[in-house]
């Protein structure tokens, strides 16, 4: 036997069969998950009750939502598409109307919901409150600055915020629709 | 030149395929890499509601997971009907968040706890009173940043 024969050479035309299946086994358990939601900052726990304040009612925004999901707008029914634009325009009051904010430093929205409320529509009303916000964001930084809110610097960004401050505060849900 | 003389007439060789499964391998290697094996097995189904104002968690590690909804149906009947919370891999109750948290909290470095999130992934049909309840525990318990889950509306309201 010679002893130098060459090593037969591994046959590797399996490996593409084996790397395929891998490689489909991965993608069907890939989940590119893309973690996305609405940010909201909790206010601080107190047990005490918080001191009541004496707002004028002209600076308050209430927003109710029942347990039927219906919305209650400043005492007055609405559709939660319209909800959007009304704020607008009680946070800026371009009118200067005397049952509209003062100025949007002094604006506060107030939120209310039952417990019954469903999760959903509240996620919903919340977030058209803050998309009046970044509306109004976006037009001043174009009047201010002539940009998008979005590629100012984070000084701009401040002194926006600071003029047009987000409040919006929660009250403590009322008992209506809870389930037992 | 013989060198260059052309091949007429010869039958087109055979592609070579030695590389394919270095081709194969480079994607796996990139769905390696991407995939996220679901880190809780979820207990109760759960539809995010639509919303237009999202911001992307970036940091995985950084956020704690908050479950709500109604019970899986092979669940039901040890965990009834009404919504209820799920944390990491078991039903949970109201009372369990605290300690939860804090487990949280110990996984990642002091000085990165201020920047955690507590995302709430909620079913769009529950009611808020579970939510209230899961919010103020949160808020007891000092966590203050919290991301509602949700998808981007496609259509308009």
């Amino acid at each position: 036997m010679p002893k130098d024969r060459q090593a037969p050479e591994i046959n590797a035309s399996s490996m593409a069969d084996i790397a395929f299946l891998l490689l489909i086994f991965f993608l069907v358990t890939t989940t590119i998950d893309i973690d996305k939601g609405v940010t909201v900052r909790l206010p601080p726990w107190s047990e005490e009750p918080p001191e009541t304040l004496t707002l004028n009612t002209r600076n308050v925004y209430s927003v109710l939502v029942n347990q039927h999901d219906e919305l209650l707008v400043r005492g007055e029914p609405m559709e939660l598409k319209e909800l959007r634009d009304n704020a607008k325009e009680f946070i800026i009051n371009p009118k200067k109307l005397e049952n509209m904010s003062e100025n949007p430093k002094k604006a506060i929205i107030s939120l209310k919901n039952d417990r019954g409320t469903s999760y959903g529509v509240y996620l919903s009303v919340y977030n058209e409150l803050k998309a009046a916000y970044s509306e109004i964001y976006e037009d001043e930084s174009q009047s201010r600055f002539g940009e998008t809110y979005e590629q100012l610097t984070i000084d701009k960004k401040k002194a926006i915020r600071a003029d047009i401050p987000l409040v919006i505060s929660e009250a403590e849900p009322t008992e209506f629709g809870a389930e037992d | 030149m013989s060198k260059f003389k052309k091949k007429r007439g010869k039958s087109v060789p055979a592609i070579s395929t030695a590389s394919l499964p270095d081709i194969i391998f480079i994607l796996l290697f990139f769905f390696m890499v991407v995939t996220v094996m679901k880190d809780a097995d979820l207990k109760v189904d759960v539809v995010v509601p639509e919303a237009t104002e999202l911001v992307k968690l970036e940091k995985k590690s950084l956020v704690s997971y908050l479950y709500i909804g109604k019970p899986k149906e092979k669940y039901q009947n040890v965990a009834g009907n009404a919504p209820r919370l799920q944390l990491n891999d078991q039903f949970a109750e109201i009372g369990d968040i605290p300690l939860f948290l804090e487990k949280e909290r110990e996984k990642v470095l002091e000085a990165l706890r201020p920047l955690m999130f507590a995302s709430l992934r909620g079913d769009r049909d529950v009611t808020m009173g579970i939510v209230q309840d899961v919010k103020t525990e949160l808020r007891k318990n000092g966590q203050l940043k919290v991301n509602y889950s949700a998808r981007l509306r496609a259509n308009e309201l």
